[in-house]
């Protein structure tokens, strides 16, 4: 109603949920986690070749009490399903999980009585990544298509999502 | 009065430096290491009984996701073993293929090695230097078989593909550009005393030790023990070619990062005299019923359409009886024995892996050790955690 | 005399009634022995000069069940030696019966055969005695059995697929 003509043009306007998700999806701190042969490509892509860090990805956290990100790249056996099950409820709400590799989305390559067929039996999964092993612009893709995932979260069903999350 | 007692530390399966996820029990009495176990079997894939259940050609993918850093040495120690059951003769051409191919994947191997090692004991530099130099040989990778890693390019009696027009330009450009920085990497850690102080003294083992524990590869060269298996019981064509074989003298982990910096140095030499005498010819065997014919010939000639039908779907029957070919791999000897009963099917495929016989021998390295040696040591056996638990 | 023909003298002038055949399929020397003769063997091999065979590459295992072969033994256990100054490698196979198969260690004449012998005691279940530490290395320990044995199942999941994915997934063998 003629208001907006009367702000002068130093004060931004915005909601406070497209912040939250702004400054959620600009810096991740991914968990350093490999597993094997699709954590080899995830180094390539924080490689200087296909540079991650220009998403504000560089800063890898090696104890999963500081990370937001936990991209599971490779075949989970039966002997590691524990030790990721206990790693994923260590690291502290927001967090997000990308299963990199046709071994974490369902089991890939091997299906006998080693590997467990999907990470997803044991975590919730935000985004599946394909490939034996994805390229590097695939995980970037992968990567870009969880931000636009994290643009649609809200600040006020936060609550009820994180307590679904944790089961 | 207070009793001393050791600290149990567990370097668990998620660790910056573990190579993946190998599990070390320590005790340690202040910084020294008393005892030192370690726990493997976070990856096991059952790789060697998923092989049991497949064709001969289909089990051919599951050597590539074995050691995951040099995936043409392994098809290459399958097919070679398989072509040995089967007694068959393959081109001059491909023979020279596969030996500049593997020796490309040893540069690769030890590139990603490099990096990572360097970036253990904490120059970050070197980790970033070393995957620009292999982006250029996964370069190669994809232009001769569509994938950068898993190629499954070295195929039963020959290659999947015929190798691409520009070949010959982009293995010149990697020689010329690998040796070149590899003075850079030398200028940055040869004699840079951080290195040294880290590096020199550290996980050391004798001469006697290393045949003891049956090591093989740089662990077993760096002890002053001159055997290769390119040398000793040559394959595919080795016998050809002109190289030296790099022996140390001390056994601890500095010897052994000379010796594979003066490796890679050798396999870009034996590259090159690979593409100046690279033969023309068939880049296939001929063996109808075994091997896979041409794709130009299966499009246009019939029997040729009914082999390569039969050959996909049934596959082939080998002779009853056992093989074991050994080649030489970045990380060592690591050798096929294939046991066939008469049918389509192995019967049991056995991969002999040196990164976990390699590993045997961590406690001996590091106990009676300061704690940061651990490091180091794992860094300097250069392990694969898919090798180890296969 | 090349070495094939050196092997087979010693081994035949000290221990002609231990080798049961010699097998030479793609020109690779192999011989099947009796289970009792194995450390004997290898302790001579060990301290003989000449033949220099201070190398063990490898200890594996197969498993004949269903096959004809079955009728000498169900395990064969196999030894991969090598010798590092001839460059020379042989084989000792040794046929172990079904049940309770066992034989002795070499873990106090190589160090190497430590990890080797546990992970056949793991995945095809033949006990070493003499082994310091035959406990399971490879496989997780709420897995039961032997896996690498022929009546251990693949246990291979159908995949889902839209017109079963209600259902929980069917394991078959």
């Amino acid at each position: 109603m003629g208001l907006e003509e009367k702000i002068p043009d130093s004060i931004i306007l915005t909601s406070l949920d497209k912040v939250v998700n702004w400054s959620h999806k600009r810096s991740m701190w991914p968990l350093g986690f490999g597993l094997a042969c699709c954590a080899i490509e995830m180094m390539s892509t924080f490689a200087p070749h296909f540079d991650l860090a220009r998403y504000g990805m560089e800063v890898m956290r090696p104890s999963p009490r500081q990370a937001d990100l936990m991209i599971v790249s490779g075949r989970v056996s039966m002997k590691m399903a524990p030790v990721i099950r206990t790693l994923y409820e260590q690291m502290p709400n927001p967090k997000w999980v990308i299963a990199m590799g046709a071994c974490a989305a369902c089991g890939g390559v091997f299906n006998n009585y080693a590997i467990l067929q999907g990470v997803d039996r044991i975590i919730p999964v935000d985004i599946y990544v394909p490939g034996c092993p994805p390229r590097p612009e695939q995980l970037m893709d992968g990567i870009l298509k969880l931000q636009e995932k994290i643009d649609k979260e809200s600040v006020k069903d936060r609550h009820e999502e994180w307590g679904r999350k944790a089961v | 009065m207070p009793e001393e007692r050791t600290v149990t530390l567990n370097m668990g399966p998620q660790h910056p430096s573990t190579h993946g996820v190998l599990r070390v029990v320590l005790e340690l009495e202040g910084e020294t290491v008393v005892k030192a176990r370690p726990v493997i079997g976070y990856l096991h894939t059952g790789i060697e009984k998923t092989m049991e259940s497949k064709l001969y050609y289909k089990a051919l993918p599951a050597t590539d996701r074995m050691d995951y850093l040099a995936p043409m040495s392994n098809n290459l120690g399958y097919c070679l073993a398989i072509e040995k059951l089967m007694d068959i003769e393959v081109p001059e051409k491909v023979q020279w293929a596969r030996v500049c191919l593997a020796e490309l994947t040893r540069v690769n191997s030890h590139l990603v090695w490099l990096g990572t090692h360097a970036l253990d004991l904490g120059a970050m530099s070197m980790l970033l230097y070393t995957f620009r130099e292999r982006e250029l040989i996964l370069d190669v990778y994809e232009a001769c078989g569509g994938q950068r890693m898993m190629t499954s390019y070295i195929r039963i009696g020959g290659l999947a593909h015929d190798l691409p027009k520009d070949f010959d330009k982009k293995v010149r450009r990697i020689v010329k550009v690998v040796a070149e920085r590899l003075h850079d990497y030398e200028a940055l850690l040869t004699d840079n005393e951080i290195f040294i102080n880290r590096t020199k003294g550290v996980a050391v083992i004798s001469a006697e030790d290393a045949i003891d524990y049956s090591l093989s590869g740089p662990m077993l060269r760096g002890s002053g023990v001159k055997h290769d298996m390119r040398k000793a019981n040559p394959y595919s064509g080795y016998e050809n070619f002109d190289f030296e074989i790099p022996v140390g003298k001390n056994g601890d982990a500095y010897d052994r990062y000379l010796l594979r910096l003066e490796e890679i140095r050798q396999s870009l030499r034996i590259a090159e005299q690979a593409l100046d005498g690279m033969p023309e010819g068939p880049y296939r065997a001929h063996v109808p019923g075994v091997v896979l014919p041409l794709k130009e010939d299966v499009l246009y000639k019939m029997e040729s359409m009914i082999f390569h039908f039969k050959i996909i779907t049934e596959g082939f029957k080998a002779p009853f009886g056992a093989v074991y070919q050994a080649i030489e791999s970045p990380k060592g000897e690591i050798g096929f024995y294939i046991s066939s009963d008469g049918s389509n099917k192995p019967h049991r495929v056995r991969v002999r892996p040196p990164s976990f016989i390699n590993l045997a021998a961590l406690p001996l390295l590091v106990e009676g050790r300061l704690f940061s040696d651990v490091v180091c040591a794992i860094g300097s056996i250069d392990i694969v955690l898919g090798e180890v638990d296969r | 005399m090349p070495m094939e023909e050196k092997v087979r003298s010693f081994l035949k002038s000290l221990f002609s009634d231990a080798i049961i055949r010699e097998d030479n399929f793609r020109e690779q020397q192999s011989f099947y022995i009796k289970p009792d003769a194995l450390v004997p063997i290898c302790e001579e091999l060990v301290h003989d000069g000449e033949l220099d065979v201070r190398f063990l590459s490898d200890i594996t295992a197969l498993d004949w069940l269903g096959h004809e072969e079955e009728k000498n033994g169900r395990f064969e256990v196999i030894y991969n030696l090598y010798s590092l100054s001839h460059r020379y490698r042989f084989f000792l196979k040794i046929r172990l019966p079904a049940n309770n198969p066992k034989i002795a260690s070499l873990t106090h004449l190589w160090q190497g055969a430590n990890w080797l012998e546990r992970e056949v005691y793991d995945m095809m279940g033949i006990h070493f005695e003499g082994h310091p530490d035959l406990t399971k290395i490879l496989t997780p320990d709420e897995l039961e059995g032997h896996p690498l044995r022929k009546d251990f199942p693949l246990t291979y999941e159908v995949p889902q697929f839209s017109w079963n994915k209600d259902q929980p997934p069917e394991v078959i063998k």
